[in-house]
């Protein structure tokens, strides 16, 4: 959808992933939110709409008592994975209709160490009739593993292809301060790993942790008053999954990517050969592989080749997940999308140190939350 | 006396309302589902609506065949306490134009064996898996090769 009027990011702020049991989840989003604010060189009393996405509870109210009670609406937005995109999307959306000139995105979560995704949900109910494990899985480690396995059928896609999808994402890890875990894996330690759901072992999975992510937007008037270190957000899009024939046993992925990046594309009037920067969804290995393609950022069939040959590398064609992606920055999930944006933000601004891509022009964040749910935000400098 | 031992008969339930069990010997247990009579689209069980063609209330019931292919898999070494574990997670492409979840069996969880099954003619089959508080046998539906 094209908007009323364009829409620029003034300030973004993040805390570092982790396990901060001694915090409360509004401690953490407080923390993102002034950091967030000091980048913008504004206050709360310039903030007109807050849209606050948290996958637990609706906490965006306690937000606002924590950081300055101003009366303004405060939208409370969940949507699986794409909880924090999604609120960014409302933030956005709030200034793109000319409804606000300034508008704040705060994603946060506290998950701790959560286990497996989805089991509570899935646990639910009469447990002799619990189909997990019986009827296959819709635990989420198996459902992004068969994505990878659908492209394995498709294009002989290897475990190795896989594999080294974690290899770059842990190595770009080293230099982003931000990142849960900052740590170095060769092939030998990621395929070695204990497997979690093949083809995806501990190393492809991203952890579970706490986080907190803001962006703020304004209209052109107000972010020329307020800096001059503005990027343009030049697409905010969010697609739920078409119908396809095989949406009724595994959650898609792929159609309401491709989707919500033709609509990206037009909207910001850039294609994927522009991209110089991505961060795209890789809650595992196997779904950095398919976005690849959903992107447009490698024909079908050529992701594999693409990484090999060092394409989304940092100094490479496009830079995938130079942040580390979620595979070792984490994955709080309402934190999550506000901070692919903030990462995306310093690209360019140029201000993502031993991670930076050279001369990072245009870049998108991408978030799949299953249910399923589609968000690419695009950004040029 | 009949009733009465009609009443202490352990019954067989399918775990999912789709799956229908035989009701006399010699008869196989089989999926049911929906057809869009507007535009053909196929679902398991039910359906108010069509989601493909958005036409409202045009169903008629369809039985899905006995066979399939396997569209992809996970070979699953970490689960929730009550599954035991590995066991492999497919999707299987239904021929009538829709997919199931469902666990393949008569193959070893090894990857490299899997694998070969892609794209592969699966049959279904069923079997108990559970039993729920009243004793009743709780059956699913799997996946095998196909016999050639």
């Amino acid at each position: 959808m094209k908007p009323a009027r364009d829409v620029y990011v003034i300030g973004v702020g993040m805390v570092k992933y982790g396990r901060y049991p001694e915090k409360t989840v509004i401690d953490i989003a407080s923390e993102a939110v002034i950091t967030a604010l000091k980048d913008a060189g504004i206050t709360m009393k310039d903030i007109q709409m807050v849209a606050s996405g948290n996958l637990s509870a609706p906490v965006g109210q306690q937000i606002m008592r924590s950081v300055g009670q101003t009366g303004v609406p405060v939208v409370n937005v969940a949507n699986a994975c794409a909880t924090g995109s999604t609120a960014c999307r409302e933030a956005y959306m709030s200034v793109a209709s000319g409804a606000f000139d300034v508008a704040m995105a705060v994603g946060s979560e506290q998950m701790g160490k959560a286990g497996l995704l989805g089991a509570g949900r899935i646990m639910a109910g009469d447990p002799a009739y619990i189909p997990e494990g019986v009827l296959g899985s819709q635990m989420m480690p198996p459902v992004f593993s068969e994505w990878g396995v659908d492209h394995m059928r498709k294009y002989g896609t290897t475990f190795e292809d896989f594999a080294r999808v974690a290899y770059k994402n842990h190595k770009n890890s080293v230099h982003n301060p931000y990142a849960q875990y900052q740590q170095e894996f060769s092939m030998e330690e990621i395929m070695n790993a204990r497997m979690v759901s093949w083809p995806n072992t501990l190393y492809m999975c991203c952890p579970t942790g706490d986080g907190a992510g803001v962006v703020i937007y304004a209209s052109a008037e107000k972010a020329r008053r307020f800096g001059s270190k503005t990027v343009k957000a030049a697409a905010s899009i969010l697609t739920s999954d078409p119908w396809t024939a095989s949406g009724e046993a595994i959650l898609d992925i792929n159609e309401c990517t491709r989707l919500a990046a033709k609509e990206a594309y037009e909207t910001a009037g850039v294609g994927p050969e522009d991209m110089d920067v991505v961060e795209l969804h890789d809650c595992f290995a196997t779904a950095e592989m398919v976005h690849y393609e959903n992107l447009g950022l490698a024909p079908d069939g050529e992701g594999p080749r693409y990484l090999k040959e060092g394409k989304f590398d940092i100094g490479g064609k496009t830079a995938v997940n130079a942040s580390g992606g979620l595979l070792s920055r984490g994955h709080p999930l309402g934190a999550t999308g506000c901070c692919g944006i903030a990462e995306i933000v310093w690209q360019l601004r140029g201000e993502s140190g031993g991670r930076q891509q050279p001369n990072a022009k245009a870049g998108l964040a991408h978030v799949i939350g299953l249910t399923s749910a589609c968000t690419i935000n695009v950004f040029v400098k | 006396m009949t009733s009465e031992s009609e009443t202490n008969e352990k019954k067989q339930k399918p775990i999912v309302p789709y799956l229908r069990l035989p009701e006399s010997a010699g008869e196989k247990a089989y999926l049911w589902g929906s057809k869009c009579r507007a535009c053909g689209a196929a679902y398991v069980g039910k359906r108010m609506a069509c989601a493909k063609c958005f036409a409202v209330g045009d169903f008629e019931e369809i039985r899905f065949g006995e066979y399939g292919t396997l569209r992809t898999f996970s070979i699953v070494y970490q689960s929730i306490p009550t599954v035991e574990v590995p066991f492999i997670a497919a999707v299987i492409d239904l021929p009538e134009g829709t997919a199931v979840r469902a666990n393949l069996g008569g193959i070893e969880p090894d990857p490299d064996k899997v694998v070969t099954l892609l794209g592969k003619k699966l049959q279904m089959y069923t079997v108990a898996v559970r039993q729920d508080k009243e004793g009743n046998d709780v059956i699913a539906y799997r996946y095998r090769p196909a016999q050639a």
